[in-house]
């Protein structure tokens, strides 16, 4: 029984964590971003910034392993080649409010552009 | 705080004096960020330091009427990536060796029966000593799963790395619960699983390794591409020859080519002919001939003589760098059939985390004896087979051959969307003009109204066709001059769209173009209209003449049919498309053409602006249409298209223009784009549909829905073994592509 109780709890707890719970974001003062690739993530992960302001993002791909070798933001058109150890820069500003998601060509590596009014 | 200050070099042309070096700084330093930018005039040269694009640098120096372009540092970047992705390699060969060393004799001795049993005093101290072993090669062998898997899960995502971190985590755990309290799991369940952690953990590495290494060859277009640009070049300065190195080229240098050599950058003949081998760029394979005054492509081999250039386009802005760029830009893209498939890579791993809860839960409450056991098994190995790799894999890769693979046929496929749609198209509609044609027509017959002077017919149309753009135009203006004829100024010059052009010479009123536009003036031309008639039969454009509303002759002009058009349509109708020919030209001699080069229809005297609209109504019609044009007059017709073609003949095409663009002037690359795209949809779909099948399969069979009925249970070690397997078969099924061939 306990068993079971445990079992069903991992599969809220899975739902919840992640399809669910948002992530914390990362809100862009200073117009500009250094987002680390490594490891199967982009950190931070989750930006945040206000429609009309343009946001210099600056990747830096340290993970060698060719899943992270491209970084591509579908909606806005963007992509970019990932060298290891170079910094990789792109200037953004988009035009409507929301949730741009940003991947890797596999979508392995996920992360999310709010746009807020 | 990061320090974003660069600093570029750039090469500036179209300075000629000190005052020149002020206005360019000027214009340099009024870009936002620039904080520094001083130049050196005599070597043409600009240092700017700053925290800014240096595109804008760029265009402000370009608004001020000059000229620039980055110089880059020669750096080989292609040699460095590969030296990384080696050393990568390396590494991962190096720890699935590791784990296999310590896997293989674990796994036999477990099956020999050579360790003693866990419930022992002696076993347990065995196998103690065998988990920390296990523990110390999962360490080094499979660190990277275990921080990857941790590092996503804190910014609530899950991929690959949770899933072999959870499944050979867990039997590492269970297995060192076993041997430290054997006493809390039933005797049955008293097996522990070190053997499979580290086995599973050498396959993954070891196909992560061979995956590497097929995917390297995914890429060998663009390396062939970036292969093209030499690394040095000889360039005169002072007088001397002196060889340097690609990145001190600048713009405006006089170069030197030798036979065998390649063009170094971008530039236009200013010395001697050679003829240079384009078909790197184009996909042509024959030689142009090259005279003064042409332009010639960085990456091209000069055949035969040598000559001197002047650099025109470096660095970045050359032709083969923008293929290079656009290649890149479109191998990233995906059509539309990958973006479901995006869908489901986007929730699978967390699916797959609760399918293994569920399959654990289902064997420990049915399974009728030794139900711990079953459960942790089938959990780990549904978790192990799962891969969302194979999935996220299938589209990318095969978009990333199949557009280099067009690339080496000088075909430039914008995007993947470009891609898919090409491989759909049902109705081909080619422009005539140099698309059908050579595009480039020469004056067959002059002929007056009787009485009427040939030298004057040809003086006013030569005088008032020297203002027009109309490719006809040229043609006519030409052959005056070969008859030693003086052009007059003309006045009030007009050009009528779809008609022709009038205009005011030495105060006389001058009508020239097609029957429509003089009865539209009310001109009578009943004297010359079966002769036209005649003509166009033959394919040729007849051209009314009329001066102060007097009918003076006709000026019939034929622009040859490409010696390939034939054959190419002919492979387009074996591909099942039907072609349609578009043109402005009149019925007549829009039939004269399509007869020779056998098009199902013709669409005749249609005005530049309807073409759309008659690509509109095809597409009524239910037909996929691409349109096929030289990209500058049919823009929107280009635009309307489900896929736009613009066709150029050598490295002259506009590259921005179309969805896909065809460096040869030869229709050939149009069957040939579409054959790619369809033979590339089919390796998208037969890799989705592998991908698909093997995980739909494999994630049942693994937990364990053929035991009840067959008592067939999947071994974790398979299991790993299969997911390895799984993403490299979908590199390599891409590859095949690599060895396309376009039928002729």
């Amino acid at each position: 029984m306990m068993v079971n109780i445990i079992g069903i709890l991992l599969i809220a707890l899975i739902v919840w964590w992640f399809w669910i719970k948002q992530p914390r974001s990362v809100k862009v003062a200073s117009n500009e971003v250094e987002i680390i690739v490594d490891n199967g993530v982009y950190s931070p992960s989750n930006i945040e910034l206000k429609l009309g302001q343009s946001v210099k993002i600056i990747f830096l791909r340290k993970d060698p392993s060719p899943c992270a070798e491209k970084v591509i933001f579908e909606e806005l058109g963007v992509s970019l080649e990932l060298p290891v150890n170079k910094a990789v820069e792109v200037t953004i500003n988009p035009e409507k409010s929301g949730s741009y998601v940003f991947n890797c060509q596999m979508k392995m590596y996920t992360g999310h552009l709010k746009v807020s009014a | 705080m990061i320090n974003t200050s660069k600093s570029y070099r750039l090469s500036i042309g179209g300075m000629s004096c000190a005052g020149c070096v002020a206005s360019v700084e000027t214009a340099m330093k009024s870009v936002p960020g620039v904080e520094q930018a001083s130049i050196n005039f005599a070597e043409h040269t600009a240092l700017v330091k700053g925290d800014m694009d240096i595109a804008d640098v760029i265009n402000a120096v370009k608004t001020a009427s000059y000229d620039a372009a980055e110089l880059k540092g020669g750096e080989d970047e292609e040699a460095e990536k590969e030296a990384i992705e080696f050393a990568y390699y390396r590494a991962l060969i190096r720890k699935a060796s590791v784990a296999a060393l310590v896997g293989v004799p674990l796994f036999i001795g477990g099956m020999g029966g050579l360790f003693p049993e866990i419930d022992s005093k002696n076993g347990q101290i065995t196998w103690l000593l065998l988990g920390f072993l296990t523990l110390g090669v999962m360490f080094y062998s499979g660190k990277h799963f275990f921080t990857g898997a941790w590092k996503s899960f804190r910014v609530h995502n899950a991929n690959m790395d949770t899933l072999i971190a959870l499944g050979t985590g867990s039997a590492c755990l269970y297995s060192f619960i076993i041997v430290l309290f054997p006493d809390s799991v039933p005797s049955l369940a008293r097996h522990a699983y070190f053997e499979a952690a580290v086995i599973i953990i050498g396959l993954i590495n070891f196909g992560s390794a061979l995956e590497m290494k097929a995917r390297g060859k995914t890429s060998e277009a663009i390396k062939r591409l970036i292969g093209l640009q030499p690394k040095t070049a000889r360039v005169v300065r002072d007088g001397k020859e002196i060889d340097v190195a690609i990145s001190e080229v600048g713009l405006d240098e006089t170069l030197r080519v030798r036979p065998g050599e390649r063009v170094a950058v971008d530039g236009v003949i200013i010395e001697g002919h050679s003829s240079i081998d384009e078909s790197m760029l184009s996909g042509e394979p024959i030689p142009v001939e090259k005279n003064i005054g042409d332009e010639v492509s960085t990456g091209t081999i000069n055949v035969s003589g040598t000559f001197l250039f002047v650099s025109k386009r470096i660095g970045s802005d050359t032709v083969l760098a923008q293929i290079i760029d656009m290649v890149r830009q479109a191998q990233s893209t995906k059509p539309a059939i990958g973006r479901l498939v995006d869908k489901v890579a986007a929730v699978f791993v967390p699916t797959v985390l609760i399918l293994s809860v569920i399959t654990f839960l289902a064997w420990y409450n049915f399974a009728t004896d030794n139900a711990l056991s079953y459960a942790l098994v089938t959990t780990m190995t549904v978790l192990i087979i799962a891969c969302p790799c194979a999935l996220g894999l299938a589209t990318p890769i095969s978009i990333m051959v199949g557009v280099g693979k067009a690339a080496e046929m000088g075909i430039l496929i914008r995007n993947g969307d470009a891609l898919q749609q090409a491989g759909k198209i049902t109705t081909v509609v080619l422009d005539k003009t140099g698309t059908i044609t050579e595009g480039r027509p020469a004056v067959t017959e002059v002929i007056t109204v009787a009485g009427k002077d040939e030298t004057l017919l040809l003086s006013m149309g030569a005088s008032i066709e020297a203002g027009s753009e109309h490719p006809l135009a040229a043609a006519i203006v030409e052959y005056a001059k070969d008859k030693n004829i003086t052009l007059d100024k003309t006045e009030k010059f007009e050009a009528i769209t779809g008609h022709g052009v009038s205009g005011l010479i030495k105060g006389k009123t001058i009508l020239f173009g097609n029957a429509r536009l003089m009865k539209s003036r009310q001109i009578d031309i009943t004297q010359l209209e079966e002769k036209a008639e005649a003509l166009s039969q033959q394919g040729r454009t007849s051209m009314y003449l009329a001066i102060d509303e007097t009918l003076q002759g006709i000026i019939a002009v034929s622009d040859p049919v490409k010696k390939d058009s034939l054959d190419a349509i002919r492979r387009l109708h074996k591909l099942g498309i039907k072609v349609v020919m578009l043109t402005g030209d009149n019925q007549h001699t829009a039939s004269a053409v399509a007869k020779q080069v056998g098009v199902d229809e013709v669409i005749a005297e249609v005005l530049p602006q309807d073409k759309s609209a008659k690509i509109t109504r095809l597409q009524q019609a239910g037909e996929q249409v691409a349109m096929v044009g030289d990209g500058i007059n049919d823009a929107p017709a280009l635009a309307q298209a489900n896929v736009g073609f613009a066709i150029g003949s050598g490295t002259d095409v506009a590259i921005e223009s179309a969805d896909i663009t065809l460096m040869r002037g030869s229709l050939h690359g149009v069957a040939d784009a579409i054959a790619v795209s369809r033979a590339t949809l089919t390796n998208i779909k037969q890799n989705l549909f592998g991908a698909f099948v093997y995980n739909s399969l494999g994630i049942p069979v693994a937990a364990g829905v053929l035991y009840p009925l067959l008592g067939i249970l999947l071994n974790p070690m398979i299991a790993g073994a299969a997911m390895a397997m799984s993403s490299v078969t979908v590199v390599s099924n891409a590859n095949r592509l690599r060895f396309f061939k376009p039928g002729s």
